[in-house]
């Protein structure tokens, strides 16, 4: 039977311009082998590896289309028309349960996810979503490092990495991914590596920036998932104002000495963290782990917490920990759940949402340029660098230096000569100072001191002054054989 | 090889954009090829053939749709030369489920529209082999 095959604009240059071809055949599908046997380099184009008809082309007899006739066997009769028609499709495919209509594992992998891909719950299915998919990793810090690890092992297809720090000893307790031959060098840099040796089949996207108002719309956009693993409250809710601007699921988690906290923020479907904490806390009220400690172990729990999460979102399976929130004691080895709700009054998922742009968050969390160190900006005459305190000593100036940390911290270093008092305890020991003396104030970064020059001020000290960057700044700037911690 | 849109296409594929925002919008730019130039003379929204809640990642052109725009193409002289489509909440580049799914010769026009306001334009093309795209020149006016 001789019929017309029509060609779309997009094969002509593989038939020599021609926008239809004469062909003879008795079904469909033997009209289409003699085509490709015809224009060869049209076969990839039409067909599978497997020699069928790709899923994304169409074919017409006459004004039917062969899929509700009998497909490749319909029959076809002389002056039939047959038509390709290439279907379109495509679009921002992030959301990954469509992974699998295109994405094929290699051998390799296969054998690489085979304790996966046994488990019906995962399957190809599944490991192809987990390739589709990507994540973003807000640090590569205590929960950037098992979740960079483990991501990378189940086979996300791409993960971005934001930080901006160099790996220093006192990471290496429970920062994972780094080891001690990369202390000084970019965490992204190691992070990359160790990643990339685990897996090399993830494609590894890094931001060396902080998050901050003017880039994070940018960098999210193009991810599936943020998991935030910062410390710091500024960043906290900028990405999830991020987040729910731009309908991604934002997976949470913190840590502190050792209890941990995990959730995902899916605005969509439940609360956002402004639901749980619609402010933040005053500054300094809430301890970091840099001045709190944390337990080392710890984030490699709640950052899996977080892992967890992330996978069963792509898989679309399980039961999410949307609008739950579990609370981890590693002392007590409990996991607690608090069940959390969407609060119709969020100024920012609720109902009637005020907060439709980035705001700045250090402002929104108290925090001025002055005051990074420490509360309520002192004035520049409250402060001294260890510098010129080391000065001051060396021309004999005899200040009481004033430390405010914990005994234990100071077990660790002192400085030469330092009255300890906790800042805790400096309400009721204030009498033991003189409030004549010249005095200076010291912790470990200089929040605490700055805290408790404030309170000193108000009870009538006059000459009393914040040491800033605490003692580890003394260890960078004056004497390196205090130990950092 | 260049594509030339008119002077009002680019708003009309922004505001497009924005007014299915946040799920993908598409449409076919239909035209003829003047010395290797595509001279795109008109522009057809398409319905996203996609199932609610797959179109704010996806779209798809129905068959039946491209099937007519071809015929009408056809009647007017004119071919079907390429795609639009946007990216909510993502950057105008093209994702792995775009080249999996392309064809070569068409330009795919890609805008991103970030919170609901249309923002930068790309055009791409797939290579022979498949492999990626690369991407076309375009210029309105």
């Amino acid at each position: 039977m001789a019929l017309k095959v029509l060609l779309p604009v997009a094969l002509r240059h593989l038939t020599g311009n021609r926008d239809e071809v004469e062909l003879s055949g008795e079904s469909v599908g033997e009209v289409i082998d003699g085509l490709v046997r015809r224009f060869p380099q049209l076969k990839p184009h039409l067909l599978n590896d497997e020699g069928q008809v790709r899923n994304f082309v169409n074919l017409y007899i006459n004004d039917e289309d062969v899929r509700y006739l009998q497909e490749d066997r319909t029959p076809v009769k002389e002056g039939d028309v047959l038509s390709i028609v290439p279907s379109i499709a495509g679009g921002n495919l992030r959301a990954v349960e469509a992974a699998s209509e295109s994405l094929d594992l290699s051998q390799d992998e296969i054998q690489r996810y085979s304790r996966h891909l046994i488990m019906p719950e995962v399957g190809m299915e599944g490991q192809k979503k987990l390739k589709a998919a990507s994540i973003l990793l807000v640090g590569t810090g205590g929960l950037g490092a098992p979740l960079g690890l483990y991501l990378s092992a189940a086979g996300i297809g791409k993960l971005g990495l934001v930080d901006f720090d160099t790996v220093e000893f006192s990471n290496l307790q429970r920062q994972v991914i780094h080891g001690t031959k990369d202390v000084g060098r970019p965490k992204l840099d190691s992070a990359r590596e160790k990643i990339l040796d685990i897996n090399p089949n993830v494609r590894v996207e890094t931001y060396e920036a902080m998050l901050t108002s003017d880039n994070a719309l940018d960098i999210i956009a193009g991810y599936d998932i943020v998991i935030d693993g910062t410390d710091n409250f500024p960043t906290r809710y900028l990405v999830n104002d991020a987040c729910v601007l731009l309908n991604k699921p934002n997976v949470y988690g913190s840590i502190f000495r050792f209890e941990g906290q995990a959730s995902v923020f899916d605005a969509r479907q439940g609360p956002c963290y402004r639901c749980l904490y619609p402010e933040p806390p005053p500054p300094g009220l809430v301890p970091s782990c840099a001045e709190g400690g944390v337990l080392g172990i710890l984030p490699g729990i709640i950052g899996l917490v977080q892992a967890t999460e992330a996978v069963k979102l792509i898989l679309g399976s399980g039961r999410s920990l949307v609008g739950r929130l579990i609370l981890y004691d590693a002392l007590q080895m409990k996991f607690r759940e608090l069940k959390l709700r969407k609060n119709p009054k969020c100024p920012l998922c609720g109902e009637q949402p005020t907060i439709k742009a980035l705001i700045d968050y250090q402002q929104f969390c108290g925090i001025s340029p002055q005051a990074a160190a420490g509360a309520d900006a002192p004035e520049e005459s409250d402060e001294m660098t260890p510098k010129e305190l080391k000065t001051m000593l060396d021309n004999g100036g005899t200040p009481v230096i004033l430390d405010v940390r914990e005994p234990h911290e100071y077990d660790i270093c002192r400085l030469p000569g330092s009255v300890l008092i906790p800042l805790g305890q400096l309400g009721q020991r204030m009498g033991e100072l003189n409030s004549d003396d010249e005095i200076v104030v010291h912790c470990k970064l200089g929040g605490r001191s700055a805290k408790a020059v404030e309170q000193m001020q108000k009870a009538g000290f006059s000459n009393v002054k914040n040491l800033t960057g605490g003692i580890d700044r003394w260890s960078q700037e004056v004497d390196s054989s205090v130990p950092r911690y | 090889m260049v594509v030339k849109l008119k002077r009002e296409h680019p708003l009309a594929i922004q505001a497009h954009g924005e007014a299915t925002y946040p799920n993908e919008c598409c449409g076919l730019m239909l035209g003829r090829l003047v010395q290797g130039d595509k001279h795109i003379l008109e522009l057809l929204p398409a319905e996203n053939a996609r199932k609610e809640g797959e179109q704010h990642n996806r779209f798809l052109i129905s068959p039946r749709t491209m099937f007519e725009a071809e015929q009408r193409a056809r009647e007017k002289g004119m071919d079907v030369l390429g795609f639009y489509h946007s990216h909510p909440n993502a950057e105008a580049r093209p994702s792995q489920f775009d080249l999996d799914h392309a064809w070569p010769f068409y330009s795919y026009l890609i805008v991103s529209v970030s919170l609901g306001r249309a923002g930068a334009m790309t055009c791409w093309r797939l290579t022979d082999d498949r492999s990626r795209f690369s991407p076309e020149e375009f210029e309105a006016g």
